[in-house]
């Protein structure tokens, strides 16, 4: 059930925006009526335009919402308990990590986006940094 | 518009039969619900049946056929699979096909078997319902993703894990003498808030068990019920389906569940009804927030405003709207396929008056349903309506 990272296939669209955060260069897609969203994407879901341009993503974003997690998945067994939050850069939000104890998280926390591995099987996933 | 009563409901008990498979758990649900109704098997034109793990947990896609040859029936029969909703769902189309006139006598109902994987397995399993890229790679699990939205709730509206441990707490009362009930006992706010955290600020007593179990219903035409005698003195008069983005990060606000708002809009058009009119509710509680947001998408209170409603008795057994007289998800358990059907199974004979706790609804005539799937991407609402003697 749990694939490890040699045997992943590359989803386009999702592994190409992983890439570009880890270089520092998150972006999302915008179209022509100003709705944010994430990739793969050829539609916008809220307008139905196919216009569609990458857009930089704000360097930092508000915690929206956030939990720890202390019942993982197998694919997580190793890096619980971790905190996950929901994170709002204003055009779009992304869910990920954050390296920070729950303590020193709340919402409205500000933090920015950059790529790790899991401790489990070292998966990417997105993480947030506190700021 | 053909009319749709509800002839006949059955269930196996819910709970842990790990060697049980979902034919087995369907055949037995589906012969009670045919039993009940006195309709003949051979007079059923189709089975809509709910499973949503199947194909990972029992290696066994294509399901369809398959409960309807555990049941006996010599009809098409098609899986829905809408997470959590996938039963609610199928009653829908089910719903429709017999007001459209395409069938007279449909089965509908669901099975899930859960127990047969370790619990580490069965969490990564149920995470399936969420986004696989933007969620679980992310470590999102069905309870993280309910304690996000907990944790939105109170910081919008206030309240406290007290507030959602007094909903455990009456779920499990009202489960003591269900005995299709996997846990047929009580607990304590102090339990609750005491039991170990699954994703804060939920614990685990906030959360529902892995249940292996099955439900099924038989709806017919008002036409087929008159011309055959049975006593089916419940009627199917709304029903509504509401839709959302798929991952919480794509919804404007984590602390409302709007898919189920619109659901239970439409259902109660659909039946001529408003929330004021509903006398009993079997909401999804998959985890006690769940709850909160149910009562406030179907109306019965305001958002922000449903937390309180187990802690001030209203929602209780005695209270002016009993919710999940089953003991719902919390106390019933949650066969995720078998949810949505169980929960109309339940109602209807809450409404019928030969339920274990009819007795606290003796008047009620108006019972909805609501089925959530995901962390409410997909949301059914069914008004069911005792019809006059
Ligand atoms: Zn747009």
């Amino acid at each position: 059930m749990t694939d490890t990272s040699e045997e992943r296939v590359r989803d386009a669209g999702f592994d190409d925006l992983l890439d570009a955060l880890a270089e520092g260069d998150g972006y999302y897609l915008a179209c022509a009526n100003g709705h944010g969203s994430l990739p793969p994407r050829r539609v916008c879901p809220e307008c139905g335009s196919t216009d569609l341009d990458e857009e930089p993503l704000p360097e930092t974003g508000e915690v929206a919402t956030y939990t720890q997690v202390h019942v993982p998945a197998p694919s997580f067994a190793d890096d619980a308990p971790y905190v996950t939050a929901v994170v709002d850069f204003g055009p779009v939000r992304l869910t990920g990590q954050v390296l920070a104890d729950y303590e020193d998280v709340e919402i409205g926390t500000e933090v920015a986006p950059t790529v790790g591995e899991t401790e489990t099987n070292g998966e990417r996933l997105v993480r947030f940094e506190l700021r | 518009m053909t009319k749709v009563r509800v002839a006949g409901a059955g269930m196996t008990p819910f709970g842990s039969h790990p060697e049980r498979t979902t034919r087995d758990l369907f055949a037995e649900a589906g012969t009670r619900a045919l039993d009940d109704a006195g309709v003949d098997r051979g007079d059923v034109e189709a089975v809509h049946y709910g499973n949503f793990m199947g194909a990972l947990s029992e290696h066994q896609g294509h399901q369809g056929p398959l409960a309807a040859e555990a049941l006996g029936v010599q009809a098409p029969a098609t899986r829905y699979e809408s997470a959590c909703a996938s039963s609610g769902v199928a009653l829908r189309q089910a719903v429709r096909d017999v007001r459209n006139g395409e069938a007279d006598v449909l089965v509908v109902g669901g099975a899930e078997r859960m127990t047969n994987l370790a619990t580490a397995e069965s969490t990564e399993v149920l995470a399936i319902a969420a986004d696989e890229l933007y969620e679980v790679r992310a470590g999102v699990t069905f309870p993280g993703a309910y304690a996000m939205m907990a944790a939105a709730y109170f910081e919008q509206f206030g309240g406290s894990r007290e507030d959602l441990a007094h909903v455990a707490v009456k779920n499990h009362a009202n489960a003591v003498g269900n005995h299709h009930a996997q846990y047929q006992r009580e607990i304590t706010v102090e339990e609750v808030l005491d039991s170990p955290a699954v994703a804060d600020p939920l614990h685990l007593y906030d959360a529902c068990p892995i249940t292996d179990g099955a439900s099924a219903v038989v709806l017919v035409s008002e036409d087929y019920a008159e011309d055959n005698g049975l006593d089916a003195g419940v009627a199917i008069t709304g029903t509504g389906q509401g839709g959302d983005r798929m991952a919480l990060q794509d919804r404007e606000d984590a602390a409302t569940s709007p898919a189920a708002t619109a659901a239970a809009e439409e259902a109660y058009g659909d039946a001529g009804v408003t929330s004021d009119d509903v006398d009993v509710a079997e909401v999804h509680d998959c985890f006690t927030i769940a709850e909160v947001l149910a009562l406030e998408s179907l109306g019965f209170f305001e958002t922000g405003e449903g937390v309180t409603a187990a802690r001030e008795g209203v929602t209780t057994r005695d209270g002016d709207l009993p919710v999940n007289l089953s003991g719902g998800l919390k106390a019933k358990g949650h066969p995720v396929g078998a949810t949505g059907t169980s929960q109309v199974a339940e109602l209807t004979k809450l409404l019928r008056g030969d339920h274990v706790n009819s007795e606290h609804v003796p008047d009620a005539r108006v019972g909805v349903a609501h089925n959530a799937g995901g962390t409410v991407a997909s949301a059914v609402v069914h008004v069911l309506e005792e019809v006059g003697e």
